[in-house]
Parts: C-alpha cells; structure tokens; sequence
C-alpha cells in the first residue's frame, strides 16, 4: 500500500435500485492534496462522495459493490462501523445545512456526539474550528445566537467548522461555494488551502476555474465513468481525450 | 338582480355581520345561562365550602355539596391519560417516521388515523366489557372500573391524534439535517434526539394539544369507566367521578331548578373553566414554538 494514498476506489459500482449510477471508478486520492471532481450534471459526482461516508447507505434499495480502502481497510463491508467512519470522513452540503441550534452549539454537536464532555475542552474546540474557517471573528460576539440569522455564506463557512471540529482525516465537499457570492466562494477557496495541509479533501465542482485555483488532481465523469484524471495542471493544459478538453473548455455536447 | 355593486357589497357584508353575530351570541347566551342557573347554589354553600367540600352527598337530606373530590377525578384522570399518551403517541411516531419501513408506515398511518374517528362511546364500551374485566382479576381489585381505566381509555381517544400529527411533523425534518447529523458521526438515535426532535417540537406540541383536547372534558368514557364513586381517590385503581360523568348522570334526576340542578351547572362552571385553562394553556405552548418555530427553521 503506498503511504501517500489516503483513500482510493477499486471497480467501485453503485446502483439506485435498478438504475447504474455509477461504472467501475478506480481512483485514488493522494494525502493533503486536493483533488476536485468534475462532469455534467447528473453523472454521478455526488454520488461518489456520498460513498466515501457511506452516506448512500440511507437510500432505500442502493447498493454498492467494489473496494473503497481508507487507510488501507475496505470501507464498503457490512462490518465496518459507519458512526465511527463517518466521524473520521467528514462531509460539507453544496445546500448549507446548519441546524436550527445557536453558532455554538452547531460546532459544538459534533464534539459531543463523539464523545466529548469536558466543557472547557468543547469551548477550545469551538473556537479553534471557528478561526480554522476564518468565521471566529464575525461570529464571536454572538455565538449564543441563532446559526440560521448568518448568511449564506456564513452559514456555509460555519458548516465547514462543524465539520472540521471533529478532526476528519479526509473532507469530503460537495460544491461547498454554489451558493455563494464570488467573495464568500473566495474565502472558502482561501479556507481549502490551508486546510490541505492537515486533511485530504474532494471537492466536486462545476466552476473550471475554481477547479483550477483549488485542486492538486482533477478527475472528469461522464455518465456515471471515470473518463480521464490527473494533476490539474495537465488535465487543464493537454487533456488526453477530446471528451475532457470539451468539457473543461466549455465546447460540451 | 340590478343592483349596483356597492349596495351588494353592503348587503354581502350585512350578512356576514349577522351570521357571526347569531352563533357568536349564541355561545354567549349558553355562557350566561350556564352562569345564572350555576350562581344560586351559592346562596346555600360558600364557594369555599363547594370546590374545597369532601363530600359530595347532593340528594341526602341535608345534603353536602363538595365537588373537590370530582376536580381532584377529573385532574387526575386527565394527568394521568397524558402521562400515557404523550409518551406512546410521540414514540409511535418516531417509530413510524423514522424507524420503520416505508411500507409498514404505508400502512400503519392510515389504520392509525381512522382509530382517532372511533366513537368514544365504543372505547367506553370497550374498556367496560375487555379492561375492565381483565384489570379487576389481575390485580385482585374490586372493581375494574377505576381511575386507571378512565386515564387508559382517554389515552386511546388521544393517542391516534398525537401520533398522526407528530409523525406528520417528524416526517417533514428537511433530510438535510438528519444528513448533516449523520454526516458528523452521530447515532440514529442521537440525530432523533438532538436533531429531529427539537426540530419538530412545534409540530409536535400541536399534536400534543390537539390529541389531549379530544380527552379533557371527555363524558362518555369517563362515564362509563371511571368507576362513579365521588371519593377522594386513594391509588389510581380506585373508582373515581369525574365532573363531566357526574352532571351527566345526575342531570335527568335532579329536581328542576332545586339546589342539587343548580350544584350541577355550579359543576358545569367549574368544568369550563378547567378547560378554559387549558385552552389558554395550550395556546401559550402552541404559540411560543410557532414563534421559535419560525425563527429557526
Ligand atoms: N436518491 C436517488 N435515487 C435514484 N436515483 C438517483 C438518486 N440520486 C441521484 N440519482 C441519479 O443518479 C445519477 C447521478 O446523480 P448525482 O446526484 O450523483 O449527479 P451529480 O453529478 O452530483 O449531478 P449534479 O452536478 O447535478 O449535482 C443521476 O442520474 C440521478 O438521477
Ligand atoms: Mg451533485
């Protein structure tokens, strides 16, 4: 197993039911490197990330077959703990999603969820993940408030708190920044950055230049197939197939 | 036919004006005579003497006039039927909302809903001739019909309501946030708990007041099951008289306009206010998760 691989799929398929979502994805992810997910709509990029926290395992009749290794250990058995794994991959929603809680108690949920109780600790915490998303500085004179009175932006940045308050190894972020205006969507552009160096994250996006700014290694979907990936730089510069320089160029269909 | 549109306008409204005014005027003419024909036991006993009295004896010569065993009845019961609805009817509906499959919530919904339409002169029936039985032999009680019956069968009237509600209510948590619950290493049951629940509060206390509401001030059943006896209850399998179940059996007997009518409509006094309370109650909680309701979802 190569030490620089965080996580990676092999011959991974999913289904909703009858209908294939998904086709034969063997990919990897290397640590603290971004990697962004691209394609059209409807070709299964959400998908994919949901299978990483086994977040489809709430849809009825889903299924999954192929190897998901996280640190080597196949994710995708009926043995592995869910809870446990999902508390080490954590997810942000392309719709921000906080709960209808004040600011502290949305990042303080999943401190305590897992475990924590010290109240000390719970506050240290709260606050570093807050600076960690480059919020703690609008939001600390009212922490005690409503999360849902943030903007969308904020509420999107406070959903990246929460998230990295749980320490994940690996973010998974699912167009964090479609809801954004272009100087929120350049925070958090700024925000994934520094985060690489402690996390790997996957973004998927459908913004070309925001792939560009952000990611290490890029991969395009089509229709449910991995179609072509690679670093960034040389999917974005000489793309093997025409297919992917369509798509990046904006020629597609 | 050709008149001009203000004047039917005028006409339309007058209408109106008067519809309200006939059945609004009607619940204050039913108030006021409930007040009138309430207000002369008082020239016999003290207020006091009527709420706090411990015997109620109304056609025993002298007769005693104390209700305060037929409000502790009805308090009671009502507690009581709460303490067992709530919890089974809020349960019920997590379970169907969250737990169970769709199919089976497909079809336990609806055989849910059609129980809050059975007659509550059948659930009366029913806990006379099936509770009652089974209670009086397994505890070794006198009788089955008690206190316990009473709360048990308003818990059924109420339970169907509060479940379908609630479940209603659970249901439409935006699966964003169950998501996002899970999403950061939270349990099934932590997400209910800490998530869906409070979520749904406001939906569920509407539930709640609209499934008790079915059972405060309930006759039939607390006619037929609660026993009867107008005694201070001493455990909840004694037999108790509610307010409701006592004018509604003493009622036809009572000698028209002599002191025992006039105790009763005393009794209906005291009733209405019980849940007039309640009411107001009800509408405060109602009214206070509507607002945070909205502020935060
Ligand atoms: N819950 C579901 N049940 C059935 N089919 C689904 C479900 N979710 C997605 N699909 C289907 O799976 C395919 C992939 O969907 P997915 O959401 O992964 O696409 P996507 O690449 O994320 O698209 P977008 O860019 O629009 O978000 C689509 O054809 C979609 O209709
Ligand atoms: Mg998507």
């Amino acid at each position: 197993m190569n030490k620089n691989i965080k996580v990676s799929t092999k011959n991974l398929d999913f289904y909703y039911g009858s209908s294939q979502a998904l086709y034969d994805v063997s990919l990897t992810f290397p640590s603290n490197r971004v990697t962004a997910l691209i394609g059209p709509s409807g070709c299964g990029k959400s998908t994919f990330l949901r299978c990483f926290n086994r977040m489809n395992d709430l849809i009825p009749g889903s299924r999954m077959t192929g190897e998901i290794l996280f640190d080597g250990q196949n994710i995708n058995q009926p043995s592995v703990d869910v809870v446990t794994l999902r508390s080490r991959i954590g997810m942000v929603f392309q719709k921000p999603n906080p709960f209808p809680k004040t600011i502290f108690e949305n990042v303080a949920y999943g401190l305590r969820v897992n475990g924590i109780r010290d109240r000390e600790s719970i506050q240290e915490r709260v606050e570093e993940s807050l600076k960690w998303a480059a919020l703690w500085e609008e939001v600390k004179d009212r922490l005690h408030t409503s999360a849902l009175g943030l903007s969308g932006g904020q509420q999107q940045r406070l959903c990246i708190a929460r998230a990295l308050a749980v320490k994940p190894e690996i973010l998974l972020m699912d167009e964090p920044a479609s809801a954004l205006d272009p100087i929120a969507t350049q925070k958090i552009e700024e925000l994934i950055h520094e985060l690489k160096k402690d996390l790997t994250i996957l973004i998927v996006t459908h913004n070309m230049q925001q792939a560009g700014r952000v990611s290490d290694f890029t991969a395009f979907f089509y229709m449910g197939k991995l179609v072509e990936s690679n670093e960034t730089q040389k999917i974005f510069t000489r793309p093997r197939l025409k297919q992917t320089e369509d798509y990046i160029t904006g020629r597609f269909g | 036919m050709f008149l001009s549109r203000t004047s039917r306008e005028k006409i339309i409204r007058r209408l109106f004006f008067v519809i309200a005014f006939v059945s609004i005027g009607t619940l204050f003419l039913i108030f006021l005579f409930l007040v009138l024909e309430g207000l002369p036991i008082f020239k016999e006993v003290s207020v006091a003497q009527f709420i706090g009295g411990h015997y109620w004896y109304p056609t025993s010569d002298p007769p005693d006039f104390g209700i305060f065993p037929l409000i502790l009845a009805s308090l009671a019961v009502t507690v009581l039927s709460a303490a067992i609805s709530i919890p089974l009817g809020v349960m019920t509906a997590i379970y169907l909302a969250e737990i169970a499959s769709r199919r089976f919530r497909e079809i336990a919904k609806p055989v849910i809903e059609l129980l809050a339409s059975l007659p509550s002169v059948v659930i009366g029936f029913f806990g006379m001739v099936v509770v009652a039985p089974f209670l009086q032999e397994t505890f070794n009680l006198g009788t089955g019909l008690n206190l316990f019956n009473a709360a048990l069968m308003l818990a059924f009237m109420s339970v169907p309501t509060i479940c379908s509600i609630s479940e209603d209510a659970i249901y439409s948590v935006p699966k964003e946030l169950k998501e996002a619950s899970l999403a950061l290493g939270a349990t099934r049951l932590e997400t209910i708990v800490k998530v869906v629940l409070p979520a749904s509060i406001s939906g569920i206390s509407t539930a709640v007041i609209l499934g008790l509401s079915r059972a405060i001030g309930e006759t039939m059943v607390v006619l037929m099951v609660a026993g009867g006896a107008a005694m201070i209850p001493g455990s909840i399998f004694d037999p108790v008289r509610p307010l409701p179940a006592s004018i509604a059996a003493e009622m036809a007997e009572a000698p028209f306009r002599g002191s025992h009518y006039h105790a009763l409509f005393a009794t209906g006094i005291v009733l209405f206010l019980f849940t007039f309370c309640f009411n107001l109650i009800a509408d405060q909680i109602a009214h206070k998760y509507q607002q945070t309701g909205a502020a935060t979802l």
